[in-house]
């Protein structure tokens, strides 16, 4: 795991600025994603993880600074942009379409066709099926529809059709809020397994337990500014939440 | 736990399909089984009687595919029902001085402007299309009484009334053609390409929608011309049908064929539905009304009876959505 450091960053920021209309939302971020890295993103609410997230997956293009995939400096102006560049994005509502199945889910917005223009739902199928069961989501079958899910299958879907899509980066956005102790403990099962596929993973979670449990380093936010970036094995709870509030504990 | 899951999931599962999805075949097999017997004596059995249903029931069936498209993108078309009367008028009178192929066009071409129209409004001006149709509705109702001042024109081009009306094509009549085409067609689209894909996750989910790179304001666009258009083509069969055209077309259909919908398995906010069920919702409307017609109920009672299968099929609907 810790070969990474002789790869090339999946994902490198560089100096990101963003104003909204005058106001700085972020400042001076910098940061480097592995591949097969797991990046905790932590702070108070307001901190700016959001902004960020939308700057990574093209909703926002930053006011000053760059981002660069592969060693690639990318500009992104929209989702879809940031898709072809191989970034998915696992959003906190999951963006599923409840009354559709599992497999039409998958292929939302990128359904493959045959030589007819019609739907391959074969090939839909099958791929929905094996990637399914190498993450181990346990849901009844590719045909099942979201509804008819609990919301730790549903959170798996949302996982698995990013992980299907993304060939860098995935990012995660509290993917486990809304969710059971047993299925918060499934999907962190999937999240880790996400390492073995060698893209970075860039998670934001309000849970420390499960920041010290997933990741490999953590970026703490503090009111837009960077405060730090730590090797999640050399530090600890109290040092991040002293930098998560700016205050020292006792 | 994941086989007690799995187990309540599918149970589930296999009660809404009964559901909803045989709803309507069941409706359609009960209500023609009470005609069957109740009007034995009075040729509601007769090839001739059956086969009028389907007739007259082709113009409903082609509005019903366009409205299940609507519907499944979770928005309304309410002015096909005036549209159907400004699609015949244009046919009717530019037929009578361009030729065929002019009056062809014309019609459809009137249908699909409207539809385009709502379309624009809904998608781009995001207004909700329940009251942008009820604005156009109204709007081109008008339209339709003051085209010819309210008189009724007559469709004589006899290629005309046979290809949308009258004719017979390998035995056929060319109604049922019509509507077997279309409802083929309409099917193919709508279960099978990436476009009806897209309107369903339109219908079910506009955001995860959007952000899974689909363009939400096209599918709004395009199911809003395609339901104007189909409403085209049904104001063309009234048109040959009936060799006139009048404004009166179309205006009692907008029920018959909302209801046809609903009770055809599609949901009133969108995300599922279904073509063949909309055709044998209509052809069910059809029968209710023939049927009630025989039995020689007056018209204000098959209203009430029509009103309330509505009812019942909303309600239906609903309890299955919220569930």
């Amino acid at each position: 795991m810790n070969t990474t450091e002789a790869n090339a960053p999946v994902l490198k920021l560089q100096d990101i600025h963003k104003m909204f209309s005058g106001i700085t939302a972020i400042e001076n971020f910098s940061l480097e994603v592995y591949p097969g890295e797991i990046v905790a993103l932590v702070g108070d609410n307001g901190a700016g993880k959001s902004t960020l997230i939308k700057i990574i997956s093209g909703v926002h293009s930053p006011t000053s600074g760059s981002i660069s995939i592969e060693g690639e400096t990318v500009t992104m102006s929209n989702a879809t942009m940031a898709r072809s560049h191989g970034i998915e994005v696992v959003y906190q509502d999951l963006a599923l379409a409840d009354q559709q199945s599992v497999y039409m889910n998958m292929f939302l917005g990128r359904e493959p066709v045959n030589g007819l223009g019609l739907l391959d739902r074969r090939r839909m199928i099958a791929e929905t099926e094996n990637l399914v069961k190498e993450l181990d989501v346990r849901i009844p079958s590719a045909h099942a529809t979201i509804r008819d899910l609990s919301g730790g299958q549903r959170q798996g879907v949302a996982i698995a059709r990013a992980t299907h899509w993304a060939s860098k980066l995935i990012l995660l956005d509290e993917p486990t809020a809304a969710l059971g102790v047993a299925e918060t403990a499934k999907v962190e099962e999937i999240v880790l397994s996400l390492k073995r596929r060698n893209i970075g993973v860039l998670i934001i979670s309000h849970s420390l337990d499960q920041v010290f449990k997933l990741s490999d380093r953590i970026c703490v936010l503090r009111r837009g500014k960077q405060i730090g970036v730590r090797e999640t094995a050399k530090t600890d709870k109290n040092e991040i939440i002293a930098m998560i509030t700016g205050l020292q504990q006792q | 736990m994941s086989s007690a899951n799995t187990s309540a999931a599918s149970q589930g599962l296999a009660n809404r399909f009964n559901l909803q999805q045989y709803v309507v075949y069941l409706g359609f097999l009960a209500i023609f089984l009470f005609f069957a017997v109740v009007l034995k004596d009075s040729g509601f059995l007769t090839v001739r009687n059956l086969s009028n249903i389907v007739l007259q029931t082709a113009p409903a069936t082609i509005m019903a595919i366009g409205l299940v498209f609507v519907m499944s993108a979770g928005e309304i078309d309410l002015s096909i029902g005036s549209t159907v009367a400004v699609a015949a008028l244009a046919a009717a009178v530019t037929l009578g001085h361009y030729g065929l192929v002019a009056g062809v066009l014309a019609g459809l071409g009137a249908g699909l402007l409207i539809g385009l129209l709502n379309g624009a409004l809904v998608a781009y001006v995001k207004l909700p299309s329940f009251l942008v149709t009820l604005a156009t509705l109204g709007l081109f109702a008008g339209v339709s009484r003051s085209m010819t001042d309210l008189r009724s024109i007559p469709v004589t081009d006899s290629v005309f009334t046979g290809f949308f009306g009258s004719g017979v094509f390998l035995g056929i009549p060319s109604l049922i053609w019509w509507t077997a085409i279309a409802v083929a067609i309409g099917h193919i689209i709508y279960r099978e390409t990436r476009f009806g894909a897209h309107v369903l996750a339109t219908g079910d989910n506009a955001r995860a929608a959007s952000v899974s790179g689909i363009s939400v304001p096209r599918i709004r666009l395009a199911v809003m011309a395609i339901s104007g258009g189909l409403a085209g083509l049904a104001g063309l069969l009234y048109a040959g049908r009936l060799q006139a055209a009048k404004y009166t077309l179309g205006e009692t259909d907008l029920m018959t064929v909302i209801a046809a919908v609903i009770v055809g398995g599609t949901l009133l906010n969108g995300g599922r539905g279904s073509i063949i069920g909309a055709l044998v919702g209509s052809l069910m409307m059809g029968m209710l009304n023939n049927g009630l017609i025989l039995m020689g109920l007056s018209v204000s009672d098959q209203m009430i009876v029509r009103g309330l299968i509505i009812l019942a099929a909303v309600a239906v609907s609903l309890r299955e959505k919220s569930r």
